[in-house]
């Protein structure tokens, strides 16, 4: 083996950077943050994913000092951080509004923090370029913030909360304005610097490829709390809940009922009066007849115009629609009962040479490890 | 559409005659060469000669400067801190009635401010005089100081505090070098608000100088009683001189702020 995986959250002995123990915030009686408990690890880039409102900014705000838990503890490096100001942390946030001082200029923003803990003049001055290099500012330095664009003034908020090089960095939302194109570069930029720093990364998120591209783990949140934490790969592959699958990427959910295979080691799902019972291995464990949900990514979904031969799960259906994505393309099967399915393939040949077209008879079929099988 | 009827151009025309007829007959009056008020005998600037040798004038003169100056720096401190703590300290039980309270004196009439005011340095032995002035002109433009100031403090965005805070700043350093820099030009109209206030004031004033300390408002008043002589319409002219100047840079600044304020709530409406 060549590298040793980074993972620390699987060793025991490790120590977590920052222990969120039994946290909820209330506003009035609003609960915003409902009983959480977490640790986040020193060089983790922790993604928070979740819809608007969920209570993502709520934690990092925490975390930064500017909202104190109602109760419950939050620790950074071992220490209880109630009753600590937020210049007394050893954390610094980029807000989701940037909040540039609109008086100073963008080099004086961002020189800011530095000038704070006294830092020396020529030493200040090259920190300073260093960060508008980074973040691609040079020409802007003079400028303040109403004489630039929105997305270089989320730089100017991104290198501001850099330059101090915090043992812990909060993103809010850090990369919402930037267009696509300088929004991926940016991402790498932010996993070259964690790389080079070591700095932990806290990046609140609702852009799910945003958090798949640079976290190390993901926690998807509902409602002030965390439905799951896991490794991408782990949350895309493996959702523990249908709100998880549902949540990130697209997904086909299909309402049965589990029966213990006869043979083979999995589940046979009986999800439509009249159809095929689908198959799915599984390592959880289902009562006869208990309620499950299938989730299905369309992507394990293969279409063909002929029968599959050895399928483990197959059903004929018609093409209803087809989204043409350029690398990828999407098409809306409908099945023999009326439930509408996904399946996708990558668009290996050119357009005019590919056989399936509207109103098509096709084929769908998937193994029986396509499928992640939940409660629910 | 016209937009100067005939009617429009007379409503205009009567109010503005009501309302600056008679600074315009004092200020001519004062270039007036005959000793005579009504008679107009020539132009000259005689009178603002003679009143440059007044040395009564010229020390009442002093005072009021004093007064002015030390009262509005004083009611600007104050009013901001007022400002401020009311503004941010969110919700607490009372926090109506301190706002209120703190406005109060705004429609309060000045004799009973002024009434009050003398009880008390009388009832803590303070002698009457520039002192005394002071802080009783400090009192009452405390509150217009605090109405400005407030009045920008409620669209400030708190989080550029959280920022400075979180960049290290201690809370009294985030006030410094964020939030006053930022408020700065309410803070300084409000200045000139309270400046002059305190400079055309004329009944608090009596009710709390004393023998050694006269007002310029307060030696024109007793002046004028003996009749009116063409060195006090010298001296009106240039007080409505300096009034006229101060508040027309209050109201500038004022403007440019909020229209930069505008500007940069447009820009960051942009950049969502
Ligand atoms: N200061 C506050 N007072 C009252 N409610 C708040 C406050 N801050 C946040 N909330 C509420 O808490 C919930 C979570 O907010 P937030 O953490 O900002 O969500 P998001 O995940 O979109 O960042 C929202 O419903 C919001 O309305
Ligand atoms: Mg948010």
């Amino acid at each position: 083996m060549a590298q040793t995986v980074f993972a620390p959250w699987d060793n025991p002995d490790e120590k977590p950077l920052i222990q969120f123990k039994n946290v909820t915030k209330r506003f009035g009686d609003f609960t915003a943050i409902d009983n959480l408990t977490q640790d986040i690890y020193t060089r983790e880039f922790f993604a928070l994913l979740g819809p608007s409102g969920c209570g993502k900014t709520t934690m990092m705000r925490m975390l930064a000092g500017f909202e104190n838990p109602s109760e419950g503890q939050i620790l950074i490096a071992g220490q209880d951080m109630a009753g600590v100001p937020p210049n007394k942390r050893p954390v610094n946030m980029m807000f989701q509004s940037y909040a540039l001082f609109p008086h100073l200029s963008v080099w004086d923003n961002i020189a800011f923090g530095l000038r704070r803990e006294g830092a020396e003049k020529t030493q200040l001055a090259a920190r300073v370029e260093q960060m508008l290099k980074l973040t691609r500012l040079e020409r802007f330095a003079r400028r303040k913030p109403h004489q630039i664009s929105g997305g270089q003034r989320q730089r100017v908020a991104l290198a501001r909360s850099l330059a101090k090089a915090p043992k812990l960095l909060l993103l809010d939302e850090p990369l919402g304005a930037l267009d696509k194109k300088l929004r991926q570069d940016t991402q790498f930029e932010l996993m070259d610097i964690q790389e080079k720093t070591g700095t932990t990364f806290v990046i609140v998120t609702h852009d799910q490829e945003e958090a798949m591209t640079v976290a190390s783990r993901v926690a998807v949140m509902d409602e002030g709390r965390i439905m799951q934490v896991a490794t991408p790969a782990v949350i895309y592959e493996q959702p523990n809940s249908v709100y998880v699958a549902d949540f990130i990427g697209d997904v086909n959910i299909i309402e049965g009922a589990a029966t213990p295979h006869p043979q083979a080691d999995g589940y046979s799902v009986a999800w439509a009066e009249g159809q095929p019972q689908f198959h799915a291995k599984t390592n959880r464990s289902f009562a006869p007849g208990q309620k499950c949900f299938l989730a299905l990514r369309p992507e394990k979904v293969a279409i063909s115009a002929e029968p599959p031969e050895e399928a483990a799960n197959r059903i004929q259906g018609k093409i209803i629609d087809i989204a043409y994505l350029g690398n990828i393309s999407t098409y809306h099967v409908r099945l023999p009962n009326g439930t509408m399915m996904k399946a996708q393939t990558a668009n290996t040949r050119r357009l005019s040479r590919r056989s399936l077209t509207w109103e098509d008879a096709v084929w769908l079929s998937w193994t029986d490890t396509a499928a992640a099988v939940l409660e629910g | 559409m016209r937009r100067f009827t005939w009617f429009n151009a007379t409503s205009l025309t009567l109010g503005f005659v009501f309302l600056y007829l008679p600074m315009v007959i004092l200020v001519i009056y004062s270039f007036n060469a005959s000793k005579l008020v009504t008679v107009w005998a020539g132009f000259s600037t005689r009178w603002y000669g003679e009143l440059l040798g007044n040395q009564a004038f010229l020390d009442a003169a002093w005072v009021t400067l004093k007064v002015a100056v030390a009262s509005s720096t004083l009611a600007t401190v104050l009013g901001t801190m007022a400002a401020y703590v009311l503004v941010r300290s969110g919700r607490f039980a009372g926090r109506t009635l301190f706002s209120g309270m703190i406005y109060a004196p705004l429609v309060m009439p000045e004799v009973i401010t002024g009434l009050s005011l003398l009880l008390l340095f009388i009832g803590i032995g303070l002698d009457r005089g520039v002192l005394t002035i002071i802080l009783a002109h400090t009192t009452f433009a405390m509150c217009y100081v605090s109405v400005v100031v407030s009045s920008r403090l409620v669209s400030f965005d708190r989080s550029l505090e959280e920022a400075a805070l979180d960049l290290g700043c201690t809370p009294f350093t985030a006030f410094r070098l964020v939030t006053l820099p930022i408020i700065a030009p309410a803070v300084v109209s409000g200045w000139l608000l309270a400046f002059t206030l305190s400079l055309d004031d004329l009944v608090i004033a009596s009710f709390t100088a004393g023998p050694s300390a006269t007002t310029l408002p307060i030696k024109i008043f007793s002046a004028v009683r003996l009749g009116v002589s063409p060195e006090i319409n010298a001296l009106s002219t240039l007080m409505i001189a300096i009034v006229t100047v101060g508040v027309i840079t209050a109201s500038l600044i004022s403007k440019r702020a909020s229209l930069a304020q505008q500007r940069d709530a447009q820009a960051a409406a942009r950049a969502q």
